[in-house]
């Protein structure tokens, strides 16, 4: 058949043209912040109507929504309420993503069976299905990019707001809602913005400056709001990695953060370059995805702005039981462990697991202490072998599982029986969060954790970075 | 298993349970029993189990949660209010809620009203009366009523029908596209 070059295509291209430039308006609106931005660019009528319509804080809207996430402590309820609902088909397959990971692989057969019941569903619908990665630490390596509108059924979906997208957990049901229409209501958050100024002394870490800020404003100091952070200058930029930006908007969730954003910059950006976002359509077409970089601005509106001058944190303890108990470390040295766990979303990244691996080199766990270290991913699981941070935790003398969230949750892999004690680098020290409703969690950063596996109690890092 | 949904009535009457800020959801539902069901009924023996494993054994159907500020935060478990509503709690009335317990009780019709006022006014086993078309608390002991915080009106009408899969089954499609 002949090739013509008809001048519909052309048509095509003036009104993807045209297409743009309701978007550009928005984005180039310096009186938005990002929520106000992305949410007005996913707002479905922007998208029927095709004209620059501008929502701001406390509006109602609905959105299109790029990514939908279910896991298997929320995925099976969310097929439960499809059935109920007599929803046979999806919205767009390739949009809706289950994992299993939080008690992965299946503790016992009640588990088992909702694995089951997932893989059968992800068959049938034909969505994406991934095993043994934990969701938020897939979705940063291989899914997540800058302007997508990602949700879960999991609360800390929120980190993937470090590539710069709008990302946020909701419940089962409304996942459930979203692969129906690809659409949900979603009110605007206000915004508070974080300037972060200065540089970490020896021993400090991410996980450090985020558990000060919640232990500042505390455990609901965030609830409903974005959080926005910005860096004085390069240098302060460039001592954030992906890594650590994932782990800062991974446990804002413990303040009550509806997203936790990093707007793009120079190390985003090479991280998406070095891990490439590929469309996931149903044509098989390997494409880039289109990304969407939004800047908040200048003269957007916030509710409160906060500096952190990351000069004056020190490492820091948060708990036992409620997250915004923070302690600087050395309040805290003496108590003694029955368990060290370094892992899970908010700290089992390739940095979390190489700072960890430094301290605990040549050196060995203590006799009354577990350590169990348990990477973020499979791709992280698979780093950590090839760099040799894995010969070295078993030598220390310490467990390396898969990659799960089961010691997190306490639902496998290292769970606490009655008035044991942890300290851990997981997201949670709840009541009961880890196991026994006696058992105790203390939250600090890898060093931290791998530091207290050595001595046996909390200990602090500065004596071995 | 059972398959019959709890709907509950507009108006409903029960007893005070009086607890503190920041119940969070693991106290609600602990992570390792709810990841091992799909019943709404065998989640509702797991309510409150990190304030009180027996919690559903104690409480009458119709009873009422008070709380302080920020309930229900942390995970974004819908099981947390499907255990309460299914363990008989028939609303969770607190000075505030965490973002998505808030979302998600609306979205499987448990009444969470916010109503800040409401801090020292309730006593443990007051008798209460919420109305959920007014969207008021009677405290029975004292008279006093206390108004809630308002929500959208698909919201509204979402929990006068029982949540969101009852809403779905009854209008065949979500209640925010008509807004």
């Amino acid at each position: 058949m002949q090739t013509i070059s008809s001048p519909s295509s052309s048509l095509q291209q003036h009104e993807e043209k045209q297409d743009d430039s309701h978007i550009k308006n928005i984005l180039d609106d310096n009186s938005l912040t990002f929520a106000e931005k992305i949410i007005s660019i996913k707002n479905v009528e922007t998208r029927n109507k095709k004209s620059t319509i501008i929502s701001r804080s406390g509006d109602i809207v609905i959105v299109d929504v790029d990514l939908a996430m279910a896991q298997d402590s929320t995925g099976p309820l969310a097929i439960r309420s499809l059935n109920e609902m007599g929803i046979d088909s999806l919205h767009d397959p390739a949009k809706a993503l289950l994992v299993i990971d939080h008690t992965f692989p299946a503790a016992d057969e009640k588990v088992a069976n909702l694995h089951a019941m997932m893989r059968e569903f992800a068959s049938k619908h034909n969505c994406m299905l991934v095993e043994g990665s934990i969701s938020h630490q897939h979705i940063l390596e291989y899914l997540a990019a800058p302007g997508m509108m990602i949700l879960g059924a999991d609360s800390h979906t929120c980190q993937a707001g470090c590539v710069g997208a709008f990302a946020s957990g909701i419940g089962s049901t409304e996942v459930a809602a979203v692969w129906t229409t690809g659409q949900l209501w979603l009110r605007i958050p206000e915004t508070i913005k974080i300037n972060i100024s200065g540089i970490f002394n020896k021993g400090v870490f991410a996980r450090d400056l985020i558990l000060d800020y919640i232990g500042k404003v505390g455990e609901d100091g965030a609830n409903y709001k974005a959080l926005e952070w910005k860096f004085s200058n390069e240098d302060i930029r460039n001592q954030f990695s992906m890594d650590s930006r994932a782990c800062i908007s991974n446990a804002s969730m413990e303040c009550g953060v509806k997203i936790s954003v990093f707007p793009v910059d120079l190390i985003s950006r090479n991280y998406l370059d070095e891990n490439p976002r590929m469309n996931n359509n149903s044509s098989n077409d390997k494409s880039y995805m289109k990304q969407i970089e939004i800047h908040p601005g200048n003269s957007a509106e916030y509710l409160d702005e906060f500096e952190i001058e990351c000069n004056n944190i020190k490492p820091c303890v948060s708990g036992p039981n409620h997250i915004d108990i923070v302690h600087s470390v050395d309040e805290l040295e003496n108590v003694e462990v029955d368990q060290a766990f370094i892992g899970s979303s908010t700290n089992g990244r390739i940095e979390d697991l190489e700072i960890a691996a430094r301290i605990l080199k040549g050196r060995k766990v203590h006799k009354n202490t577990r350590c169990v270290v348990t990477p973020a991913s499979v791709r992280v699981y698979e780093d950590a072998i090839r760099r040799g941070y894995v010969e070295i935790y078993l030598e220390a003398g310490a467990v390396f599982t898969n990659a799960t969230c089961g010691a997190c949750v306490g639902t496998h892999l290292g769970a606490l029986g009655d008035n044991e004690i942890c300290i851990s680098s997981s997201s949670r020290n709840f009541v009961g969060r880890m196991g026994a409703l006696s058992s105790k969690v203390y939250l600090a950063s890898p060093a931290t954790v791998a530091a207290s596996a050595i001595e046996g109690k909390i200990a602090d890092p500065r004596r071995y970075c | 298993m059972s398959d019959q949904p709890v709907i509950i009535p507009s108006i409903s009457k029960g007893k005070a349970w009086v607890f503190g800020d920041n119940v969070n959801t693991d106290i609600i539902i602990p992570f390792r029993f709810k990841s091992r069901t799909n019943d709404p009924y065998e989640m509702a023996k797991y309510a409150m189990y990190g304030f009180d494993p027996d919690f559903h054994k104690k409480i009458s159907k119709g009873d009422i949660i008070i709380a302080g500020r920020n309930f229900g935060g942390g995970s974004s478990r819908e099981q947390a209010p499907v255990a309460l509503k299914y363990a008989g709690i028939s609303a969770v009335v607190a000075e505030s809620f965490a973002r998505i317990f808030y979302r998600n009780a609306y979205t499987i019709g448990l009444p969470a009203l916010e109503i800040p006022e409401i801090k020292g006014k309730i006593n443990q086993g007051d008798e209460l009366e919420v109305d959920v078309k007014e969207f008021v608390v009677e405290n029975v002991r004292t008279n006093e009523t206390f108004r809630a915080r308002e929500v959208p009106q698909f919201l509204r009408q979402m929990l006068s029908d029982g949540g969101l899969v009852e809403y779905y089954k009854k209008y065949k499609q979500f209640p925010w596209t008509q807004s």
